[in-house]
């Protein structure tokens, strides 16, 4: 029950996200699955830390907020060196990376509330062989996307096929010609896992927010009926 | 408009309970709006514990690094000096730190853990000035009693090397000893709580 | 025991009586009291419209307290703004709920304030006497959209970026001083960080200030010459052998009960935003918002935030930017020149002809249509759509003069008429449910209690929505 409201509550603001007409691929979040989030924590330090930070978010809170003790935070997730107060910084210099990128790999802290999970999703399933590009790859939703897909032994090379339309040429499929080490289904979890723990990072709060309004909800109600029974009762004297 | 009797019991039972209610919402909004003020997750990140590196220290040195933001001294205290720690007693307001704040494992004339490593929060007890450090003996300023202590130059207040008060000035207590602890024969880390025991 | 007891409290009371006796012979309070509260005759048909007015009050306190607190921990430095509004999210105690209380707050400010200005049109509460009450309001509801805009650049965000430089920039299509204007407004070439410094300036302490001297003005003003009524009668024209209104009732305790149930009916969906929806699917919290300001790069689609958007797509609408801009601006114009446009001595549309009727409705369609049109992208057919909804919108300003004077009304009765309260509504829809519906068996439930299941009924709907459109009809004539 609980995470059907979550996911409602999550998937209600995406309706309206609109994403440059490719059509995403709905992802299931699930922010009540801490075991998941934390798996997503491990994925992101592995292949992502290294050069998007997530300089809002605080080792100390993922520990606290995800019910792990600090020093399993600091051994398992954290990266060698990291503090438990430290922010999720990366060890990568900014002028290296955009020499490298040609532009500096944007912090990923609120990815979530910009680009919505369903995008992060598709974006990160969404590689393509494209061998016209510098880096040998597209993307489906990021056309001509500067980044290398970081996940690509897992999950193994995607290749397009394209149709005409209207005289232009657009994507139909991709598929995969090269498997990768997890299997399509492992993959897709694992994906998952990383967009659920940057839903959470985009809004460490709202896991706090969303138990805390029920009872903020039930003390108005409370507060307009004693209200309306006081009202009814003074109003006798002029309703009469 | 015909007026019936009116219930004013209930008038005044609902309008209380109104009132009840909307003093509990109140409190509950009120505090947020007090904590918010509360030091932040950064204050506290910054007020994390700090180690510190004692192997360079000279005998009479005095370090100073900052924890939560205030200086802590480090001092390498000579023989000497924790000699007449031990004899010149007579002028301390609280030779022996009863009223004072340290914790247990320096609540010792040298309120310390080693004798030789004297580590104090540098603020004044008073209100909050940080003493200056004066090791030597009878200066002319401070007169032939002075045996070497710090002295505030905000409102006069005098203590000895170990950071007790002298009698008769306005700081009220001995200065604080933050906690900290011995990681390595050389490495002290300051500000670390005593830990609680690991909950499972 | 008792004894003891009374005397003690017999104590407190004098003791309070002496104090307060000191205060009311320096200062007028129990004057203000009975002028503002106990003794301000209210006319005693007020219905759900008139809630709004004490809303708008409680809303901007909100502002202002969690306004204080938020810049506490807020930098009005270009490198600093959009990292120290995460830091309040995140780091600072609580931060989140005050800032989400803000952001909400500025729109549930508009929500309430055009509900509002909704109700002093339908009932023609800008009319003689109270055009300086509605003049008031419409300069408080220029200082709210000042205050709101400004505000949203602090964030600095892309849309608080690029939204700025977009409504800067109609400054520069004003004649001659056009482009100086602009500059000196932003104190740079483009939004910067000056731009943010001085927008800080004007969100926190000068506009504020305006608002709230505005808002004693508007109460003031409203106060000398009494509130109007769904019925637009004055209700100090019959008055009672004690020098009362008729159909008047003191403010206090009547209205101050009632609005507390307003209040709480309120906080119940500002608390459900808040807490569960604080985005509100990007109409409050724009998503690319989340992005911090990047001079370089504008992002695709900006659109204001949703209280902007009906006069954003009047702007967008006229092929012309200076144009544009006297058309945007003219928007608000045509509303503070209402009063003296209605030419109709009847106040209350429930007693006003069919054409100020339907030309109201039209009105309101195309204020609504506009602010969708606003968010929307603009295309060939959004911009033609857009054109035509704003013709209607200032076609029912500038044609008021025309038609009013010869107005068709019905006659205004001399003394209010009943207001339905919330339950007679509530038997009225329970009775249009049941029409609507056939009973079935009655069920015997596994709790042990029965139940009537009901089906819907094709020819009860039928009859129910034929009556519906004659009603329509009937109180659009």
């Amino acid at each position: 029950m609980k995470k059907i409201i979550y996911t409602f509550l999550l998937l209600l603001p995406l309706s309206v996200m609109a994403s440059g007409g490719v059509k995403l691929q709905s992802v299931d979040i699930d922010l009540s699955d801490f075991d998941s989030m934390q798996k997503g924590a491990k994925h992101y330090v592995t292949y992502c830390l290294g050069c998007h930070s997530l300089k809002h978010m605080r080792y100390k809170r993922i520990a606290v907020d995800l019910n792990i003790d600090e020093d399993t935070v600091l051994e398992e997730i954290a990266p060698e060196g990291a503090g438990i107060y430290n922010q999720m910084h990366t060890a990568m210099d900014k002028r290296d990376s955009s020499k490298w990128f040609g532009t500096t790999p944007p912090d990923l802290s609120l990815i979530a509330r910009s680009r919505g999970p369903d995008w992060i999703y598709s974006y990160l399933k969404g590689f393509y062989k494209d061998e016209s590009k510098p880096l040998g790859v597209n993307n489906t939703v990021f056309k001509d996307v500067g980044m290398p897909n970081m996940l690509w032994k897992l999950q193994g090379t995607q290749t397009p096929t394209f149709t005409t339309v209207e005289g232009q040429e657009v994507l139909a499929y991709l598929k995969l010609t090269k498997p990768g080490t997890l299997s399509p289904g492992e993959f897709d979890t694992m994906v998952t896992e990383l967009v659920n723990f940057l839903v959470y990072v985009g809004e460490p709060m709202q896991l706090e927010r969303i138990t805390m309004g029920k009872y903020v909800l039930l003390f108005f109600l409370m507060f307009t009926i004693i209200a309306y029974l006081l009202k009814k009762e003074y109003w006798k004297d002029i309703d009469s | 408009m015909t007026r019936e009797v009116v219930d004013k019991s209930k008038r005044q039972f609902l309008t209380t309970a109104l009132t009840v209610v909307g003093a509990v919402g109140t409190g509950y909004l009120a505090v947020p709006f007090i904590s918010q003020m509360q030091p932040s997750a950064r204050a506290m990140a910054a007020g994390a514990p700090v180690e510190v590196d004692i192997s360079r220290i000279e005998p009479g040195q005095l370090i100073r690094i900052a924890w939560r933001g205030k200086p802590v001294w480090v001092l390498s205290r000579t023989p000497e000096v924790l000699e007449i720690l031990e004899k010149d007693t007579a002028k301390l307001a609280d030779p022996n730190s009863k009223d004072s704040d340290q914790p247990d494992d320096t609540s010792n004339s040298y309120r310390s853990i080693r004798p030789e490593i004297f580590i104090a929060v540098g603020l004044c007890t008073h209100l909050g000035c940080s003493p200056t450090f004066r090791p030597e003996i009878a200066p002319n300023d401070l007169g032939d009693d002075w045996k070497g202590g710090f002295f505030c130059p905000c409102h006069g207040s005098g203590f000895d090397l170990a950071g007790r008060v002298f009698k008769s000035v306005p700081a009220p207590t001995n200065l604080v000893v933050p906690p900290y602890r011995y990681i390595t024969d050389t490495q002290i880390i300051i500000g670390e709580e005593p830990k609680k025991e690991a909950s499972a | 025991m008792k004894n003891k007891l009374n005397v003690s409290s017999d104590g407190l009371k004098n003791s309070m009586n002496v104090s307060t006796n000191w205060l009311l012979k320096r200062f007028p309070l129990s004057k203000m009291w009975n002028d503002h509260m106990a003794q301000y005759y209210a006319p005693k048909n007020f219905n759900f419209w008139y809630f709004f007015g004490s809303l708008a009050l409680l809303v901007l306190v909100n502002q202002i307290i969690t306004g204080i607190l938020l810049t506490m921990n807020y930098k009005p430095d270009a490198k600093l703004a959009f990292d120290s509004v995460e830091y309040i999210m995140r780091d600072v105690d609580w931060g989140w709920l005050i800032r989400y209380m803000h952001s909400t707050g500025a729109s549930a400010f508009f929500i309430v304030i055009y509900l509002h200005m909704f109700r002093g049109m339908i009932y023609g509460s800008y009319k003689k006497p109270r055009e300086l009450v509605w003049i008031f309001g419409m300069l408080l509801f220029v200082c709210l959209m000042a205050e709101a805009f400004m505000g949203y650049l602090l964030p600095w965000g892309q849309m608080s970026y690029w939204g700025a430089q977009v409504i800067i920039s109609l400054f520069s299509a004003i004649p001659v001083i056009g482009e100086d204007l602009s500059l000196w407004v932003r104190g740079d070439y483009v939004i910067s960080d000056a731009t943010l410094n001085r927008f800080f300036a004007f969100h926190v302490i000068a506009v504020p200030l305006a608002l709230i001297i505005l808002v004693f003005l508007h109460i003031i003003a409203l106060h000398e010459v009494g509130s109007n009524n769904p019925d637009g009668i004055e209700i100090k024209e019959s008055k009672d052998p004690w020098g009362h209104p008729v159909d008047g009732i003191p403010f206090h305790p009547y209205y101050t009960v009632k609005d507390l149930v307003g209040v709480g009916v309120f906080l119940f969906f500002f608390a459900t935003i808040i807490f569960y929806m604080p985005e509100m699917g990007g109409y409050f919290l724009e998503h690319a918002n989340f992005i911090p300001a990047d001079p370089l790069k504008t992002p695709e689609h900006i659109a204001p935030l949703w209280y902007f958007t009906p006069f954003y797509a009047i702007l967008r609408a006229i092929p012309d930017k200076f144009m544009g801009v006297i058309a945007m601006g003219g928007a608000i114009v045509v509303l503070f020149l209402l009063p003296w446009l209605d030419r109709c001595k009847v106040k209350s549309i429930r007693y006003r002809g069919g054409i100020f009727k339907k030309a109201f409705v039209l009105f309101i369609i195309s204020f609504i249509v506009l602010g969708y049109l606003g968010t929307q992208p603009a295309t060939p057919g959004y911009t033609m759509l857009a054109r035509v909804f704003t013709a209607i919108y200032f076609g029912f300003f500038l044609l008021l003069p025309l038609y009013t004077p010869w107005e068709k009304t019905k006659p205004v009765p001399k003394s209010v008429t009943h207001e339905k309260t919330a339950m007679e509504d509530y038997s009225a829809l329970v009775d249009t449910f049941d029409k609507m519906t056939v009973k079935q068996d009655p069920i015997k439930t596994s709790w042990g209690s029965t139940v009537t299941p009901v089906k819907p009924d094709a020819a009860g709907i039928k009859n129910v929505l034929i009556q519906l459109a004659k009603k329509l009809k009937e109180s659009l004539d």
